[in-house]
């Protein structure tokens, strides 16, 4: 891992100006956070391209639904709470239904929200909107994933949610990295694990990976970037590989990737899966790190997961 | 307008309500209150305003509607299809599972559509997105919606209000379907959206108001829309629910109530001999 830390939320806001640059046809939406999300750089470089739907995120969905059938390439940003969440039936009927080109880039996510508190911290994202017949659902890990992830999403001609996170996070891939939109990707081989993980987790998957193998567990890192359509065949390579799998996400255990892979291999391979992530609770004020060790989201609890899981 | 004009308008009229009855019939199921509501407004935009071509329907410089009340849908297809969109005969399968006819509008699916809609609030906002798209393109277009008085209880409706105008969308005009009842009664007792000019007024949308089954005074609200400029236009008409059919008009229960046989056979009767007097 490099020394860098950038937030996924900053990589956003450089992607949208550099695909203004390419593509007259792209225009972004915000409703009153384009500061916070970042659409605020594409917004001085494209002001003519840029429109503030102010604080209404449901007219903010589908508003871009119509720029979309009019034909534009649309990025409409919000927090992921108010964007998956406040908007979820906008997403379901108005985008989703008619399969429009309208990429949703949610910030904000997860419990690293911080300080804001619960009413912020949307651990809930994931799950809403993988149930969406159709919709692509993107958590990158680093700033470089997500730059790639959302050039990807822009050439994407149906609806995309992409997940980006608002603390700075460990650069986990190198410059020269591909992107496949639906391909995990493997980090790390592993004999008597696998830790499959998503988002600002895959760096802290890598952290407990290398303390497991200095305690003589060999535990291999798979990067799920995206969870929809999931790459299903490079969990099941990971079930065939190791008799437990551990997922890592800052999301519910409850239907996101955890229930995701899961879902998988219980139909597909039945192995042993167990669950980090937000235990069916809500989050609280405080620092962003402060907050990731307190709901067991760090690299700590992914080894200690592990452990148990090898009844170690 | 000319009484050669008008004629031939309110006997598609009624050829539309019998179209849009006759598929409810069929189905089983639908909503025939809104339908018959807004026939004389969907038949005047479709047989005299827009600027479009059937046999075209994906053409890039038509004007675009969207019908926000999406659950008109049987009064819609009834004017594309005899608009010359698909045969008449299709209407026959409304709300089939295979048929290109859903329960709500599915653009993907039937000529002549241009929104999805279904879920009320969200069409307005998508014919906003339409007229905004349309200016920063450069485009002529004209962009139409047609909203449900009940929906206007949708907070989202005055979001994309508030946005319209902000934005300056002379090219958006969305015509209130003011029948006055919805699901669960009349609109004053279940919530009162009322006074629905003055709100959109207030919203900084220039004002209309005429009686919806009266297609001069449709004519010089179409007309006089095209003066304004700076402002997205609402006409609010005024609307019998059910309209033209005696059993049903001003009748809640007809909301989304198919007819059994015997009262589609009166329901034709009584529109066939309005289509008597109407071509007379």
């Amino acid at each position: 891992m490099a020394d860098i830390k950038l937030a996924t939320r900053d990589a956003y806001g450089q992607a949208l100006a550099e695909l203004g640059a390419k593509n007259s046809k792209l225009v972004v939406m915000d409703a009153d956070l384009a500061a916070a999300t970042k659409t605020s750089v594409f917004a001085k470089a494209y002001p003519e391209r840029f429109f503030d739907a102010g604080i209404a995120e449901q007219n903010l969905i589908g508003v871009a639904a119509g720029l979309s059938i009019a034909g534009f390439t649309v990025f409409a940003s919000s927090f992921a709470m108010f964007a998956a969440g406040r908007a979820f039936e906008q997403i379901r009927n108005t985008l989703g239904y008619p399969h429009l080109n309208v990429n949703i880039g949610a910030t904000h996510a997860g419990i690293s929200v911080g300080e804001d508190g619960a009413s912020h911290q949307c651990c809930e994202d994931i799950a809403l909107m993988r149930t969406i017949p159709g919709m692509t659902v993107i958590n990158p890990a680093d700033d470089v994933e997500a730059r790639a992830a959302i050039f990807a999403a822009a050439e994407l001609p149906t609806p995309c949610y992409l997940r980006f996170g608002r603390l700075a996070v460990p650069r986990v891939n190198s410059e020269g990295y591909r992107f496949e939109l639906g391909k995990a990707v493997t980090l790390k081989d592993g004999k008597d694990v696998t830790i499959i993980a998503t988002g600002l987790m895959v760096s802290e998957a890598l952290y407990a990976a290398a303390t497991l193998e200095s305690e003589g567990i060999s535990a291999g890192v798979l990067n799920i970037h995206t969870i929809k359509p999931l790459d299903e065949e490079a969990i099941l390579s990971a079930a065939a590989k190791t008799d437990l799998l551990v997922t890592a996400e800052e999301h519910s255990i409850i239907g996101g990737l955890g229930s995701a892979v899961a879902e998988v291999v219980s139909e597909k391979a039945p192995c042993r899966v167990l669950r980090v992530g937000v235990r069916d609770k809500f989050g609280c004020s405080g620092p962003a790190l402060e907050m990731l060790k307190r709901y067991g989201l760090d690299a700590k609890t992914i080894a200690e997961t592990v452990r148990a899981g090898l009844g170690k | 307008m000319e009484i050669a004009v008008k004629q031939p308008l309110k006997a598609t009229a009624v050829k539309v309500r019998l179209a849009a009855l006759e598929g409810i019939w069929r189905a089983k199921s639908g909503h025939p209150g809104g339908s018959l509501s807004a026939a004389d407004i969907l038949t005047y935009l479709y047989f005299k305003q827009m600027n479009i071509n059937p046999q075209e329907p994906q053409w890039q410089e038509r004007d675009r509607f969207v019908l926000s009340k999406g659950h008109a849908a049987p009064g819609l297809y009834a004017v594309l299809a005899l608009r010359g969109y698909f045969p008449v005969e299709d209407l026959a399968t409304l709300r089939h599972p295979d048929s290109h006819l859903q329960g709500h509008p599915n653009m993907h699916l039937t000529p002549g559509i241009d929104m999805s809609t279904g879920s009320l609030g969200q069409g307005i906002s998508a014919a906003v997105g339409l007229a905004l798209g349309a200016k920063i393109s450069g485009k002529p277009w004209q962009v139409y919606t047609l909203l449900g008085d009940g929906e206007l209880q949708e907070g989202q409706v005055w979001e994309a209000a508030m946005f319209a105008a902000a934005k300056g969308l002379d090219n958006l005009t969305a015509i209130v379907d003011n029948n006055n009842l919805q699901i669960d009664g009349s609109i004053t007792e279940v919530n009162s959206p009322y006074p629905i000019a003055e709100k959109f007024r207030a919203f900084g949308w220039h004002v209309i108001e005429i009686f919806g089954h009266c297609f001069t005074e449709l004519e010089q609200a179409f007309e006089e829309l095209k003066t304004i400029v700076g402002k997205p236009v609402c006409i609010v008409a005024k609307t019998v629910k059910g309209k033209d059919v005696s059993f049903m008009e001003n009748n809640v229960s007809w909301h989304g109530s198919a007819p059994n046989d015997e009262q589609y056979e009166q329901a034709v009767a009584e529109l066939k001999a309005k289509l008597a007097e109407v071509e007379g």
